[in-house]
């Protein structure tokens, strides 16, 4: 029951994250409004959209599918999530005390939507925000499986599993990042007008550190448990 | 370093929002002393219609440097901060970069509170020619990567050794970056540029190099069309030169480029300071055909006006006639009037462009000018002629100066000496009045050239998205 209830509050953060990444003016929803202003056409926002939900993707699956790979070092399982989540913390830390934005993002050509997302989720460190959270699923879909087989199941196996899960993890995240994104650039679009831009863009820099820390210490605490 | 939580109410995504903003309190003017031996400066002017100060030069910081020659300038960070790109949201439009194009040093002022502006920070020389190899620094935009900064001179003594280009500097430090071209193509010489933000392209323009305007303007290299006389056409983000127009060489000295502000237009301007052939000043219209390739044509002309030779400066006797000297053009937001400030007559002419290929002449003010000399409204002289023109966001109000360049002035203008700024009010329906109530006589020994407006205005801010 209480492996339950965690597995679920960790696709709720899967969920959640999306949610968050999707509504930072960082992650590029306002680069969907400009591009149907820009083509004078609706379509281009869904079409802009679609090529950010799809360089989210890529940059998450990028990072997952590296801690994928070494997950069949069952005996280090420990280990890797510590580290995991000391990276993320150290991310989290890194921004905080360098909040600047990296110059080569502003070298992208803005046509090139899916490469700027890719980039920008790899850039902030949302991608690595999920891996601590998919660690933990991991973890705990293995605990539930068999306990007998834990220890000697074929690590072929427990990794095309944890492969699943990673996509799974990148798609569910994706979805809602799109789709949250996507309300607030239909709205701009549709109904606040422009002057909402400059109004709601906070600056979630340190906010956006902070969450990094978080998620990195769950990740943290979690392994200890 | 800590950041506001929300963009600076100044940046605006779209130039229509620009528009709708509050209007200016302030005005920044820029002083060059009357000669290499004098401090320039920066003036503040309370521009805030009920103050008991309105139209005064409220406050001055001089540099302790001399010889430096302020000329243009601009902002830290402008509209293009909310670039869906690059955003840089949550920086403040709190420091002017003024370089001294013939020092080569830059200063950074601090005008958060314009009434107690101040310098913030001073870029020695030797830091530029070491980190960039070129000199002389000149136009300001803040842009993607930072803040670009153009140059008339290359390295060497006299800035000819290598071509002159443009470097980019760190919007928070101001730290020198480097140079900013991977491949700059035909482009020997520069003055100007901009661009277009999310098209993703720049426009640069060339006046001369530094023997050619150091001492004054050069006789001989203008009659025989050695000045700056192309325009180019670059790949902003991939650092590239795509294509050069070659205006042709009797289009002597292309100057200020003006680029629509909405973003989604492709087109904009390219004043032209005087045609060899026969004294006209020109305006181009540059813009991006069907094929993708960029074209120039010529859209505008103003005639020279004869004149007795003996009331002509000696650089002009051999010619009897006063030439425009179209010296600055500025666009209004909504990217309908041009203005355009003819120095030599002594004009400001506003021009209807809602059809960029076929302007129509709006207003016309005569003030100063060779030869000519037209009093302001309030009876008083108004030394040399029309020239820096700048237009408030809302597009009601045009400010001008009087001078030039220091060396440059004293060719066209030897009897006169001193800075002044005027104000002139749009009618509903275009058409231009000299305001009685606003004129400015700066300081003795300085002169008086670009002018920034409190919060932006129209030759600073870039936009990202489109005026809808």
């Amino acid at each position: 029951m209480m492996e339950y209830t965690s597995l679920t509050a960790l696709w709720w953060a899967v969920i959640f994250s999306g949610v968050y990444h999707g509504l930072n003016p960082g992650m590029g929803w306002p680069l969907a409004v400009s591009a149907a202003l820009m083509e004078q056409k609706f379509s281009a926002l869904p079409k802009a959209l679609l090529l950010l939900a799809v360089g989210h993707l890529v940059a998450m699956i990028a990072i997952l599918a590296p801690f994928t790979m070494m997950i069949w070092l069952i005996e280090k399982e420990y280990q890797i999530r510590i580290g995991a989540s000391l990276i993320v913390i150290g991310m989290g830390i890194y921004l905080l005390i360098n909040p600047k934005h990296p110059r080569y993002l502003a070298r992208v050509h803005p046509a090139k939507l899916g490469l700027w997302s890719f980039l920008s989720a790899l850039a902030h460190g949302a991608a690595l925000m999920l891996v601590p959270i998919y660690l933990g699923i991991c973890e705990i879909a293995e605990n539930t499986s068999n306990p007998m087989e834990i220890g000697h199941a074929a690590a072929q196996n427990l990794m095309s599993n944890d492969l699943s899960t990673a996509l799974l993890v990148s798609f569910v995240h994706t979805i809602s990042m799109g789709f949250s994104g996507a309300v607030l650039a239909l709205f701009v679009y549709w109904w606040l007008g422009l002057k909402f831009i400059s109004k709601a863009w906070f600056n979630l820099d340190k906010i956006w550190a902070l969450s990094l820390i978080l998620v990195g210490a769950f990740g943290l605490y979690f392994s200890a448990h | 370093m800590n950041k506001p939580m929300k963009p600076d109410p100044t940046f605006h995504a779209s130039p229509k929002l620009a528009m709708q903003a509050p209007v200016e309190n302030f005005a920044f003017t820029i002083m060059l002393g009357k000669d290499a031996s004098q401090h320039d400066g920066l003036a503040v002017i309370d521009l805030r219609k009920d103050s008991q100060t309105y139209g005064e030069i409220v406050h001055q910081v001089m540099v302790p440097t001399t010889g430096d020659e302020f000329h243009h300038f601009g902002w830290n960070a402008c509209s293009s901060s909310l670039s869906p790109l690059s955003g840089h949201a949550f920086l403040e439009r709190r420091y002017l970069i003024v370089p001294g194009i013939r020092s080569s040093r830059i200063y950074i002022f601090d005008v958060k509170e314009p009434l107690e502006a101040k310098i913030h920070k001073v870029i020695e020389p030797e830091e530029v020619f070491a980190k960039t190899g070129y000199s002389r620094p000149h136009t300001i935009h803040c842009g993607p990567e930072g803040i670009y900064v153009s140059t008339l001179g290359g390295s060497g003594e006299d800035g000819t050794e290598s071509p002159p280009g443009i470097f980019i500097m760190d919007c928070e430090t101001f730290d020198i970056i480097g140079r900013y071209e991977m491949d700059r193509g035909q482009q020997d010489k520069h003055y100007d540029f901009w661009w277009n933000l999310p098209q993703d392209y720049m426009v640069s323009s060339e006046w001369g190099l530094p023997p050619q305007f150091e001492n004054g303007v050069v006789p001989e290299d203008l009659l025989s069309n050695k000045y700056g006389h192309s325009i180019h056409f670059w790949d902003l983000r991939a650092r590239k030169n795509i294509q050069t127009i070659d205006l042709g060489e009797n289009y002597q000295m292309a100057l200020e480029i003006r680029p629509a502000h909405d973003p989604t237009k492709s087109y904009g301007f390219c004043g032209v300071v005087v045609d060899t052939t026969n004294l006209q000043g020109a305006i181009f219209t540059w813009w991006r055909g069907d094929d993708n390739t960029w074209q120039a044509k010529k859209v505008i002309t103003i005639d020279p006006r004869p004149e007795d030779p003996e009331n002509l400066p000696d650089l002009l006797k051999g010619f009897s006639a006063v030439p425009p000297l179209v010296t600055d053009i500025d666009l209004s937001l909504d990217d309908k009037y041009l203005y355009v400030a003819c120095w030599g007559l002594g004009e400001m002419h506003q021009y209807d462009v809602s059809d960029p290929f076929n302007p129509v002449l709006a207003g016309k003010v005569e003030l100063g000018g060779i030869a000519r000399e037209t009093n302001h409204p309030n009876g008083k002289e108004f030394l040399y002629g029309p020239q820096m023109v700048e237009v408030s966001r809302d597009g009601k109000r045009v400010y001008w100066t009087n001078s030039l360049y220091s060396t440059w002035d004293d060719q066209f203008y030897p009897h006169q000496e001193g800075g002044q700024m005027v104000m002139a009010n749009v009618g509903e329906n275009g058409g231009l009045t000299l305001d009685p109530n606003f004129y400015i006589n700066f300081p003795e020994n300085t002169r008086a050239h670009q002018i920034r407006l409190e919060g932006g205005d129209c030759s600073t801010d870039s936009f990202c998205y489109p005026s809808v």
